[in-house]
């Protein structure tokens, strides 16, 4: 064992030394290596993120929401509505909400304008989100104006400003007394958007909304764990979409890859070929060349992975946002909380270090059974 | 489901590995019919150049399927959270008919592959390569095998639909499903006690004798890959009957994929790749052996016997110290004494 590690150690040692006498060429290689791992890894390390924002921000959502559905389309909720779906065992808490959404000619972005079901502000005074803030350009204890879908001006007083914390699910909110929600929106009294229900065993949840499904045959129960499933394969199939896209990229590189490795120097080939003559077995030759493709390949997947994690949770991942992110006038800002995640670092080990293993194993070999004599001679 | 990170990454380096193992196929065909050692021909003479090329190769593949078993586990570990029902690994594979013959044929491919591999380490050893014939006529019989791997795991992928409602692991290793697994898990957790310490111990007694010993007994060597064989399977039985119970400190959570679950701090693989390492360590006893009387395999066979002998006992005892540890750590009173 101790003789192996011994030998493992002095063809490192020589490994590493080779590969700094052929600086430029080897440099060359790693750089576009170093740059592959960096997109690949940019995506995923984005995406997973992204992923984990959305479970995060769905951690706090009711578990069941429950939306009225007339002629397929979704519906307010009439009077006696609530009470129609009774105790259901297992419901902690039902609770009929007011949102909607508004569209500001100015900013050209959709608001959502909702009733908080505790501390709601006073009436004619509105709480708002920081991306509205920023957009608009106000500050506490402003007057804004909007005018309602019949056609009045209302004018609110800005209240407070939602904390920059909770950007990624209040940026575009406008939070509102239920008197003010109705008289804008000209709400029919007694009615709803939809109900809230939490539950608090999560094996439950499909029962309750069985049971209301059941009960209320007009009723559209949506799930949260339906809801970030969808997110998480959403993200998953971007992210896999972009793999796929870059798998040109992964092809080119396999065959740069290749090119380099097969297009042994004159000089290089001398050196194989006295090694071999002092004693080397094309098997020697065979490791020597292996450890100079694990140091490269680790280099590189270090680096890129390092890059990409700098360009992901320092620069927002400014190259790729577009495509993984998705788009909205009044996008929230928010930072990504950093996080790393073994099957994606495994995932991508598999990505590049497998092709780049698969391209130069034939190469390798053309080299390492090059004949001392042949070699020497020419 | 194709377009999953994980999957594209399963799925190309089984189609590598397939592709290299059908490259290698007509050499070693040609191997089979023309090798002559004590020829010098220029044919020969390219033969021996080129099983440099597919030794290489076959490392590579061979090596590539082991990293694959862990990531194919790892995936469906993830992968959990879009399946209606699926709680962990269990409700992924069930998702189709394809999930557990998909990991199962993994597993084989993944022993024989060792086992293999082995065989290829002694004979590359040896000055006369006496087993260059055997070698590639066993890869022939390799390449179906890890060709029906990578169409069964093409078949579990494509049929993944998020919109199947599967089965946890609550309903697959509870007590009354007639499954074999759930035979296992059924069994009482002291006779699997007794079976899981009993099979590690012999295991470990036989390595220690078979390595001590000087690695010269033949039945020695094939005991001890049988014992390593029926040691892994109790080891299994003994993780659904008993281990798991002790971590989830649950009495009928008899589930072998949760504990590889970040909430249990993946404690699961801890447990796990000392148990195949040394399984495949002890099967690569067995598999070496037969050839220990060639004249030119006469030193190499024994000396690599010995070192996978003590591989395969410190595996195992390893096996047994973290499952002990579990069981130690745990709060859960399983046994009243």
């Amino acid at each position: 064992m101790k003789l192996w590690l011994a030998k493992q150690r002095y063809l490192i040692d020589f490994t590493l030394l080779a590969l700094a006498r052929r600086k430029t060429r080897n440099l060359g290689l790693l750089l576009v290596y170093t740059v592959l791992v960096f997109m690949l890894a940019s995506v995923t390390l984005y995406s997973h993120a992204l992923r984990q924002e959305a479970a995060r921000v769905l951690a706090g959502s009711p578990e069941v929401i429950v939306q009225r559905m007339v002629a397929g389309r979704h519906d307010l909720i009439p009077p006696g509505y609530l009470e129609k779906i009774g105790r259901i065992r297992g419901v902690q808490m039902r609770e009929a909400r007011l949102w909607g959404y508004y569209y500001d000619a100015v900013t050209k972005a959709n608001y959502t304008f909702m009733v908080p079901a505790t501390n709601a502000p006073a009436a004619g005074e509105i709480v708002v989100g920081p991306a509205l803030e920023r957009s608009r350009g106000l500050a506490r204890n402003n007057g804004i104006s909007f005018r309602s879908y019949s056609g009045k001006l209302h004018t609110f007083v800005i209240a407070d400003v939602l904390p920059q914390a909770s950007e990624l699910v209040s940026a575009d909110l406008v939070l509102m007394s239920e008197e003010s929600f109705r008289a804008f929106f000209d709400y029919p009294a007694g009615h709803y958007t939809d109900i809230a229900l939490s539950v608090a065993n999560p094996l439950e949840v499909r029962n309750v909304a069985l049971k209301l499904a059941a009960a209320l045959p007009d009723a559209r129960p949506i799930l949260r764990e339906e809801v970030l499933r969808t997110y998480a394969s959403i993200f998953d199939w971007r992210e896999g979409i972009v793999l796929a896209l870059l798998s040109a990229a992964i092809l080119a590189f396999g065959i740069l890859a290749w090119d380099k490795a097969s297009g042994l120097s004159a000089e290089e080939k001398r050196e194989i070929g006295i090694l071999k003559a002092i004693g080397w077995e094309t098997g020697d030759v065979i490791k020597m060349k292996f450890w100079e493709g694990l140091l490269v390949s680790l280099t590189a997947f270090l680096l890129g992975f390092v890059a990409a994690y700098v360009h992901v949770f320092h620069f927002a991942a400014s190259l790729f946002e577009p495509v993984l992110k998705g788009w909205a006038v009044l996008y929230p800002r928010f930072q990504l909380t950093p996080q790393i995640d073994g099957l994606q670092v495994a995932t991508l080990f598999f990505f590049t270090v497998v092709p780049y293993a698969a391209a130069v194993l034939v190469p390798i070999w053309k080299a390492a059974i090059t004949d001392p004599d042949s070699v020497m001679r020419g | 489901m194709l377009f999953q990170p994980a999957i594209i990454a399963l799925l190309l380096a089984s189609a590598l590995c397939v592709l290299a193992l059908a490259a290698s196929a007509p050499f070693a065909v040609e191997v089979i019919r023309r090798w002559d050692i004590r020829s010098g021909s220029e044919r020969q003479l390219q033969l021996e150049r080129r099983t440099y090329l597919f030794s290489t190769l076959l490392v590579f593949v061979l090596g590539l399927q082991l990293a694959a078993v862990l990531l194919f586990v790892f995936n469906a570990e993830k992968m959990s959270a879009m399946f209606v029902g699926a709680m962990c690994a269990v409700g992924t594979l069930n998702v189709n008919a394809f999930g557990f013959p998909a990991l199962n044929a993994k597993i084989a491919v993944f022993f024989l592959a060792a086992m293999w591999l082995a065989i290829n380490h002694i004979d590359s050893r040896a000055r006369d390569y006496p087993l260059v014939r055997l070698k590639y006529a066993l890869l022939l019989v390799l390449a179906p095998l890890l060709a029906a791997s990578a169409w069964i795991e093409l078949q579990y992928f494509l049929g993944l639909k998020a919109d199947v409602i599967t089965s946890c692991c609550g309903s697959l290793f509870s007590e009354g499903s007639p499954t074999l697994a759930a035979e296992a898990s059924a069994m009482k957790p002291l006779p699997a006690m007794w079976l899981f310490y009993g099979a590690s111990g012999t295991t470990i007694a036989l390595a220690a004798w078979h390595g001590m010993g000087g690695a010269r007994r033949d039945w020695l060597a094939y005991a001890l890959a049988a014992a390593s064989a029926v040691a892994f399977a109790a080891t299994v039985a003994g993780i659904l009957a008993f281990v798991s119970l002790y971590v989830y400190e649950h009495p009928n959570h008899h589930c072998p994929f949760c504990i590889l679950k970040p909430e249990y701090g993946y404690q699961g693989y801890l447990l796990y790749l000392p148990l195949f390492v040394a399984t495949a360590a002890g099967l690569a006893v067995g598999a070496v052996q037969p050839f220990a009387r060639r004249e030119s395999l006469r030193e190499i066979v024994p000396a690599f016997s010995r070192n996978l002998a003590a591989i395969a006992a410190n595996g195992f005892a390893l096996t047994a110290v973290i499952a002990t540890a579990m069981i130690w750590n745990s709060r859960l009173i399983l046994l009243e004494h």
